[in-house]
């Protein structure tokens, strides 16, 4: 044990030299200033190519995962569209990869990474898939792994889908330290890092977003040879970015470049994500707009000096669907595809029937991720769990659906509408939140074009819409 | 008080930081509550039930605190029907 002064404060005092030391990754390197920095160049420091990717994945089970076609999905959406649309569905089976979910590819890496570099030990800050995915990945590269987790309320009662992914961590081997509701997730990581002297598989390094990049990748090679073509959209569940960056960032490698990336997330306005109250109020632990609104708009408020999941780099549209609508999509994905899938998994297709709607027959859209299901995660305990809590459940119009208190299951598909999402008001949030960390009168070019490049727009969008 | 033998599987429980000592701007109810740790492992000596004991974690780590649960287990599941889930995509109802 170590005699360091152990207090929260202290412990954050110390943040960059932990990091440092338990990622041998320098991102002085890379800061020009307190917005700008090369990311480019931190992305390719990996010092890994699409092919190290891709053979690092296979050799621990990861990718590779089949892309179906959900024919009956797609006729049912075409029963309820105007004559000529409905756009065929695919989806991307990633409940497939070792750990049972796309997460697996952005562990690989930086397990990869953690043995070559003689770490003995991988640690995590999660509650998502990623635990077991950082868990199993480095059971497979004979790695120690503990996974810090969000667990508990303060009465010690979780939601079973979170008690699930704890079981799913013990499992491959990892030892799991179960914390109760709190921001000091993040204290806790580094003080374990500190102990430990392990490695940092923290979810936002270049390391866990160029792992998904294959995603994106095989999703192009995959729709090439099996329809002649790039997929028209791609639907992504978007919580923290790294899903959404690396899927993009990967078919623009492939050469996918009129491919629109569509944001999907759970709509959870007014539940607070820190509250001990609210914590067993929130049917969806991951995939909410408690994390893909504020990442979306201020990236870089993450345990690594900076995020290398940036969103709106690459997002073209942003949706928000209901947990009832997410719910009865899980249901008819069961009973109509034959696919039994966790409902987390399964935001990104309930946001593509809606579009879907609004596409021509010829069109594609592909939905790129599933995930594993069984005993808490699967939308009957969820239901169940929320009925048990408190929260109604009944059939209705989604429209009604009110987070923490009420969550409606559609009566019938035509409910399903997503909410597109003002972009251009994220962006100007971004903008305003980098003003609050940088005075505007300090930026320089490089800060205005790197804020360009962060927000898909150009430097002069950029000085049009500067905060107020 | 029964004596739990040096080697079975428990849980500990752990207050990381009381409520004084924890991050600034919480919301109310979180602030008013201490930062709790649970965690599992093999006892190293013999314990009771509610005493400070230390554990061998399953990948060697020793971590201390107060004896929670003997041989801790997962009891989630899929819960109670829910019964407005089942007609869905079914004859039931069209799609």
């Amino acid at each position: 044990m170590t005699s360091r002064d152990l207090s929260y404060e202290a412990v954050l005092s110390r943040k960059n030299e932990i990091m440092k030391s338990s990622m041998q990754l320098d991102y002085e390197d890379f800061i020009s200033s307190p917005i700008a920095f090369d990311y480019e160049r931190m992305m390719s420091a990996t010092g890994y190519s699409m092919d190290d990717i891709l053979r690092i994945q296979r050799d621990t089970k990861v990718g590779n995962t089949p892309l179906y076609e959900l024919k009956n999905l797609t006729n049912a959406v075409r029963r309820i569209s105007t004559p000529g649309k409905g756009a065929r569905i695919f989806v991307k089976d990633e409940a497939s990869n070792a750990s049972g979910s796309f997460k697996a590819r952005r562990a690989s890496i930086s397990a990869y990474d953690a043995q070559k570099k003689g770490y003995k030990g991988i640690i995590a800050a999660t509650s998502g898939n990623y635990g077991a995915a950082v868990a199993s990945q480095a059971a497979q590269r004979g790695l120690k792994c503990i996974i810090v987790q969000e667990l508990y309320d303060s009465r010690g009662v979780g939601q079973p889908e979170i008690i699930e992914k704890a079981r799913a961590c013990e499992a491959y081997g990892a030892e799991v330290l179960k914390l109760t509701v709190g921001p000091e997730l993040f204290y806790m990581l580094l003080r374990t890092l500190e102990e430990t002297g392990f490695f940092n598989a923290s979810l936002y390094t270049p390391f866990g977003i160029r792992g998904v990049e294959s995603l994106g990748f095989e999703i192009a090679a995959q729709c090439r040879q099996m329809i002649g073509k790039d997929p028209e959209a791609v639907v992504v569940t978007h919580a923290g970015g790294g899903n959404l960056t690396g899927t993009a960032r990967g078919l623009h490698i492939a050469g996918a470049k009129s491919t629109r990336i569509i944001a999907a997330s759970v709509d959870l306005t007014g539940l607070h994500m820190a509250s001990d109250r609210d914590f067993n109020r929130k049917s969806f632990t991951t995939g909410h707009t408690g994390f893909g609104i504020p990442f979306a708009t201020w990236p870089d408020r993450v345990d690594v000096p900076r995020n290398a999941a940036r969103s709106m780099r690459y997002m073209d549209e942003y949706h928000l669907v209901t947990q009832g609508e997410v719910f009865y999509t899980t249901e008819l994905l069961t009973k109509i595809e034959g696919l039994e899938r966790g409902p987390a998994g399964n935001i990104s297709l309930t946001a593509a029937i809606s579009l879907a709607r609004q596409m021509d027959q010829d069109q594609v859209i592909v939905v790129q991720e599933t995930e594993y299901t069984g005993a808490g995660k699967h939308h009957n305990s969820q239901l169940s769990f929320a009925r048990e809590n408190g929260i109604e459940v009944r059939r209705g119009d989604p429209a009604e659906d009110k987070p923490g208190k009420t969550i409606i299951l559609p009566q019938h598909l035509s409910q399903i509408q997503s909410k597109p999402q003002d972009i251009d008001h994220l962006r100007k949030s971004y903008l305003a939140n980098a003003a609050s960390r940088y005075p505007v009168e300090k930026w320089s070019k490089t800060d205005f074009d790197f804020l360009a490049q962060d927000v898909k727009q150009t430097t002069d969008w950029v000085h049009q819409n500067l905060p107020v | 008080m029964e004596i739990i033998p040096k080697g079975t599987w428990v849980e500990i429980e752990d207050v990381i930081l009381t409520p004084e000592q924890r991050a600034p701007s919480l919301p109310e109810e979180t602030k008013k509550v201490p930062y709790v740790l649970r965690a599992s492992g093999f006892l190293i000596k013999d314990g009771q039930l509610g005493k400070e004991v230390t554990i061998k974690t399953i990948i060697g780590r020793e971590l201390t605190g107060l004896l929670k649960t003997v041989n801790p287990g997962y009891t989630h599941s899929f819960g109670k029907t829910v019964r407005e889930l089942l007609t869905i995509g079914t004859e039931w109802e069209d799609k």
